[in-house]
């Protein structure tokens, strides 16, 4: 591992150096922006249930299905497409620390851009006389949802990026991996056919793997270990299929 | 550490196939400490393949690589750190700074911080990089991005040095500078080249290893190759005279001299002729004495120096001669 810090460093300075990460920055913030405040004006025409932290985060999803493939998809396909995953891996690097350097500074990135949102609810809170808009409960627990589900987010986008060569396939694998996993298992949980006896076990798993329903306790302020381990242990086998996918295309290159 | 005697490169009988295809068959050489030996080959002959299975980015089908005593398949990482590597078409970061990616690699390759400034200093001078140190890779000219390779090659000092192809696509002049530039490690280090450019790897190899079809067809000094493998001398003359009786006339100089070419005669009656003999000696003389001995005119005698690529010709089409007859024999041996 003690060549991570160096390829982390690295990968830090090249996403700070790069023009694309201050436009995603932008854009991503400015479509936040946009949402946020049409929350805000659903909140002077009539009085809501829930504080605009927790609509806004609820649509997490929205966000995520664009930026994690955008910020992924580049890291590994990129290296291969160019041929410079050669270079780096005939150093004394081992993949695993490859692998582990890319996906924390995208991760870093991903959070500092969710981080930046912080600014909307500091405005709200200093420009707005009304205290119950700012609740902190659903807004600490927001991000820590962010934080907690992001890193099995960028954990795929980072495994889309190293089944293939050409980053749009590898974007568009990610954003079709995430759909699945946040819409498709909420689908799942609704689709009648699972309510069988049979299926019961295969019913249980879907709903223990229901992302909404995880942000809804992370919000009311339940920071449950089986969701969090949900995350972990799932960023661990992204990662771990990312190791192995890169170490099997040099086996078959 | 091993055995400081132990050759920089020991491979044996490696073979490494890619779906069917065998790129790499049966391939054993040696490459002493401080050698510089050129990898010469036709496209696909497996020159690309033996370097990458060389630096363990690869993995071999079977055969054992050793580098410096360490063997690439049980101690990668050993390996890794005796080599530099410049692989085919050199790729490099497009968006970073020269000094910055050398920084990068130096550290990758576990120079220490302190001396590696020095380091990089020393290396932007031998191949003469100081004036675009603070360019964008991206926008150097190809012959900067090929030093660059070079550069970050031989950064960390390593014994053996594995460069695919360096001087592809560079003009003449660049050619120089990378040929000198690897002429200067002769002795520190072991390097092994691969290139198509003949007379490149003649000047720089001290041995030159022809392979075609994964296997090695010729090898040893450029000087040994082409006495081993074209095996005769070949003369230039250009002549008038009675020209019916020349080939009884050779013969009687030296039993296997005799005409291989000869040109239409010119304006003035004289004629080229191409002769070859088996002999490695010289015959230059008794040739002239007996041709004006039977009153031939002579304008010019000369007798050819036969070049690698000559030899590479001959060398690849004999191995590819050599598949087309006994095809079963050697699959019925593995």
């Amino acid at each position: 591992m003690k060549h991570f810090l160096t390829l982390l460093s690295h990968e830090l300075r090249m996403l700070l150096v790069s023009p694309s990460t201050y436009i995603a920055s932008t854009a991503f913030l400015f479509f936040m922006g946009f949402i946020f405040t049409g929350i805000l004006e659903n909140y002077t025409k009539a009085p809501q249930d829930v504080s605009p932290a927790h609509v806004f985060f609820q649509l997490f999803w929205l966000p995520v299905f664009f930026m994690v493939p955008l910020l992924t998809m580049k890291c590994l396909a990129e290296e291969r497409r160019l041929g410079t995953i050669e270079t780096l891996l005939t150093t004394p690097v081992t993949t695993t620390e490859v692998v582990l350097g890319k996906y924390t500074a995208a991760y870093a990135l991903y959070i500092s851009l969710w981080g930046a949102t912080g600014g909307f609810f500091y405005i709200l809170k200093r420009f707005s006389s009304d205290p119950r808009l700012i609740d902190s409960g659903p807004l600490i627990g927001g991000y820590v949802f962010i934080a907690v589900s992001g890193l099995l987010f960028v954990a795929i986008g980072v495994f889309a990026s190293s089944l293939s060569r050409n980053q749009a396939v590898a974007g568009i694998l990610c954003f079709v991996m995430l759909a699945g996993l946040i819409v498709g298992v909420r689908w799942l949980g609704e689709a009648s056919f699972l309510n069988r006896d049979m299926l019961a076990p295969a019913k249980a798993a879907v709903d223990y793997a229901q992302i909404f329903a995880h942000y809804e306790d992370f919000t009311r302020g339940v920071i449950d270990a089986r969701h969090v381990l949900f995350y972990f242990s799932g960023t661990a086998l992204a990662l771990i299929f990312s190791i192995l996918s890169v170490e099997a295309k040099q086996i078959h290159a | 550490m091993s055995a400081p005697l132990s050759p920089a490169i020991e491979v044996e009988h490696l073979v490494k196939t890619y779906a069917g295809m065998t790129a790499v068959a049966d391939l054993s050489f040696t490459v002493a400490r401080g050698e510089i030996i050129g990898f010469l080959g036709p496209n696909g002959a497996g020159k690309s393949t033996t370097m990458r299975i060389l630096t363990g980015y690869l993995p071999a089908n079977s055969g054992t690589v050793r580098i410096c005593g360490h063997s690439v398949a049980t101690e990668p990482d050993a390996v890794k750190r005796l080599i530099g590597y410049m692989p085919e078409n050199n790729p490099l970061p497009e968006d970073m700074r020269v000094s910055e990616y050398l920084y990068f690699r130096g550290r990758l390759k576990e120079i220490p911080r302190r001396k590696l400034s020095p380091r990089i200093d020393e290396v932007l001078e031998l191949c003469d990089l100081k004036r675009v140190r603070h360019k964008i890779i991206g926008q150097l000219s190809k012959g900067y991005r090929q030093r660059v390779g070079i550069a970050e090659a031989i950064l960390a000092e390593p014994p053996v040095i594995i460069m695919d192809e360096p001087t592809i696509g560079l003009d003449p002049h660049q050619i120089l500078i990378v040929r000198d530039l690897i002429a200067g490690l002769r002795g520190r280090m072991t390097v092994i080249i691969s290139s198509h450019i003949l007379p490149e790897i003649e000047m720089t190899c001290d041995r030159v290893l022809i392979i075609n079809r994964g296997r090695v067809v010729a090898q040893g000094s450029p000087a040994d190759l082409r006495r081993e493998v074209l095996g005769r001398t070949t003369y230039q003359l250009i002549t008038a005279g009675p020209l019916a009786a020349l080939p009884a006339l050779l013969v009687a100089i030296e039993p296997s001299l005799k005409i291989t070419a000869q040109s239409e005669p010119d304006a003035t009656g004289f004629v080229t002729v191409t002769l070859s003999s088996e002999r490695t000696e010289e015959l230059g003389e008794a040739l002239l004495q007996a041709l004006i001995a039977h009153a031939f005119r002579i304008r010019a005698l000369s007798r050819a120096q036969p070049t690698l690529e000559d030899v590479f010709l001959a060398a690849t089409r004999r191995s590819w001669d050599a598949k087309l007859t006994p095809e079963k024999a050697p699959t019925a041996a593995n």
